[in-house]
């Protein structure tokens, strides 16, 4: 099912990037990114895996400094912010990663009352644990709270990882590889967990991903990164139409696999 | 045509000395960078003072068992190795005071940041290499949080704060053992024992000794910390930090030995 289209306010964009390049070594990641988020929309960059689309994110986290060009996030130029006013962009923006990177030695308890202990030191305990389990219901796994990520399943670990980053009600979400290493079943609920996080928080979200499934069912507008740069952006059927090879491969490797 | 021929910032690859040299000069300056940020980062708050708490009790209370058995050992070992020589001389009476000076001054303390290296540094460095390569650090910075202060801050202040008291408490067990092997051979009483003990040691042997303990607790929580921090290359980067975290911190406290040894030693 392809995703319902909404009405964007395409004149201010929350993220704009111009001339983004980045290189490890030898290897040219990024050879001149430009692209615009606009508030309230999901934006799906699809390519295939080695293109830099999680360098992308990491660079507008500020994770990674880029070697040249400008990314603006919230008004703000990312690579130039000193370190204070660079925490107080990032309450800003969430970071889902491929990985859940959750806090292995914590409870799901912990793992979420860390980010909002350390960011809101005056809440009380009480406050915290509304806190706590209202982001746990709104991924509909309140009852894994005192459970270690250990005992939990990829889905449940991936959702705990968006309900860590929602509990700082960011504006931005950055979604890397949201439904990789799951399941079919598992896939399709993520993907409604990414729209419905867009409906409740109202949040602004890029998600990275090379499954055309997600891109299809939680992408406002697909963005395709081919050698180092957004070789095609538009809706999903925009975007596949392209007479564009590298494209028509992607899809049919995609589809008929 | 070179792929990355558009790109401006990409240079070809030139060495100062060799790879090698260059390598290692470039991991001193990034260590030196690392204890920089150390200081800098310790007296800036917010200060996490449960963790370094919770770092305190692991470095320090899950240590004391081994620290106990290794120290009463070195006692009764060393005690028992010096008896016949000083026998040959008819000495023996003077075992107390050869025993607490080689307690204090050199066994105590190398014992324990031996031990310390090698249990705390390495779990430093799997810990932290292990949270670097699964991304739990990057998890930390994107959530406002300053990993370094949490992590690494809370750890050296552990390591330089326990090692000097685990330190004191294996002086203490070692001299027990010690006493316990002079009182079954030589009957002399635990008063006499320790009298002669602490006659002969002098403020300048206690202030190196703490000293001495305080630089090897710091140098165990950096290396352990520094080598964690910055590991890559996955479940190889992890095993490799634990490794590198104890190899690199025993060289360095026996380096740091020789030197703070000789610089007390020219006070004397």
């Amino acid at each position: 099912m392809i995703k319902e289209q909404k009405a964007i306010d395409r004149n201010n964009p929350v993220i704009s990037i111009r001339g983004l390049q980045k290189a490890f070594g030898s290897l040219h990641i990024l050879r001149g990114v430009n692209l615009d988020v606009y508030k309230g929309e999901n934006l799906v960059v699809l390519g295939r895996s080695g293109t830099g689309k999680s360098v992308l994110i990491k660079i507008i986290s500020g994770l990674l400094l880029p070697d040249a060009g400008q990314v603006n996030v919230l008004g703000q130029e990312v690579a130039e912010l000193p370190s204070r006013e660079l925490m107080e962009l990032r309450l800003k923006v969430g970071f889902s990663f491929q990985n859940s990177a959750l806090y292995d030695s914590m409870t799901v308890r912990q793992n979420l009352e860390f980010p909002l202990v350390r960011n809101s030191r005056n809440l009380k305990r009480s406050q915290i644990n509304d806190e706590v389990e209202s982001v746990l219901d709104a991924v509909g796994l309140l009852q894994t709270i005192e459970q270690m990520p250990s005992e939990l399943s990829g889905g449940q670990r991936k959702r705990i990882g968006i309900a860590r980053t929602l509990i700082l009600r960011p504006e931005i979400m950055l979604y890397d590889e949201p439904t990789a290493g799951l399941d079919p079943i598992t896939c399709i609920e993520i993907n409604n967990l990414i729209n419905e996080v867009q409906e409740k928080y109202k949040t602004t979200a890029i998600i990275i991903t090379h499954d055309l499934t997600c891109a299809k069912e939680t992408g406002d507008r697909i963005a395709m990164l081919l050698d180092g740069q957004f070789a095609i952006q538009g809706t999903f059927d925009e975007v596949f139409a392209s007479d564009d090879l590298r494209v028509q491969s992607f899809y049919n490797y995609n589809f008929t696999e | 045509m070179d792929p990355n021929s558009d790109n401006p910032n990409i240079q070809p690859t030139k060495y100062i000395v060799s790879k090698k040299m260059d390598d290692l000069f470039f991991t001193v300056y990034e260590i030196y960078q690392f204890i920089l940020r150390f200081f800098k980062e310790v007296f800036i708050p917010p200060y996490e003072f449960k963790e370094i708490i919770h770092q305190c009790y692991e470095v320090g209370y899950k240590s004391l068992p081994l620290i106990s058995l290794t120290g009463f050992i070195t006692g009764v070992v060393f005690t028992n190795q010096s008896r016949p020589s000083l026998a040959n001389f008819g000495a023996t009476s003077w075992l107390p005071s050869l025993i607490s000076i080689a307690i204090v001054r050199a066994l105590a303390p190398l014992v324990t940041a031996l031990i310390a290296a090698g249990k705390v540094g390495s779990n430093m460095g799997a810990e932290l290499g292990s949270m670097k390569v699964t991304e739990q650090i990057d998890a930390m910075e994107v959530s406002a949080t300053n990993p370094f202060k949490y992590l690494v801050v809370s750890r050296i202040l552990a390591t330089t704060f326990m090692i000097p008291l685990l330190v004191m408490y294996t002086a203490f067990v070692a001299l027990m053992g010690a006493y316990l092997s002079v009182h079954s051979n030589e009957q002399t009483s635990f008063a006499m024992f320790f009298s002669q003990v602490f006659d002969s040691l002098s403020f300048l042997d206690l202030f190196s000794t703490s000293f001495k303990s305080t630089v090897f607790g710091f140098t165990i929580g950096v290396v352990g910390c520094y080598c964690g921090y910055n590991s890559t290359k996955g479940t190889e980067g992890v095993g490799k930090a634990a490794n590198s975290a104890v190899v690199a911190a025993m060289f360095l406290i026996f380096v740091e030995e020789i030197v703070i040894v000789a610089i007390v030693n020219a006070f004397r």
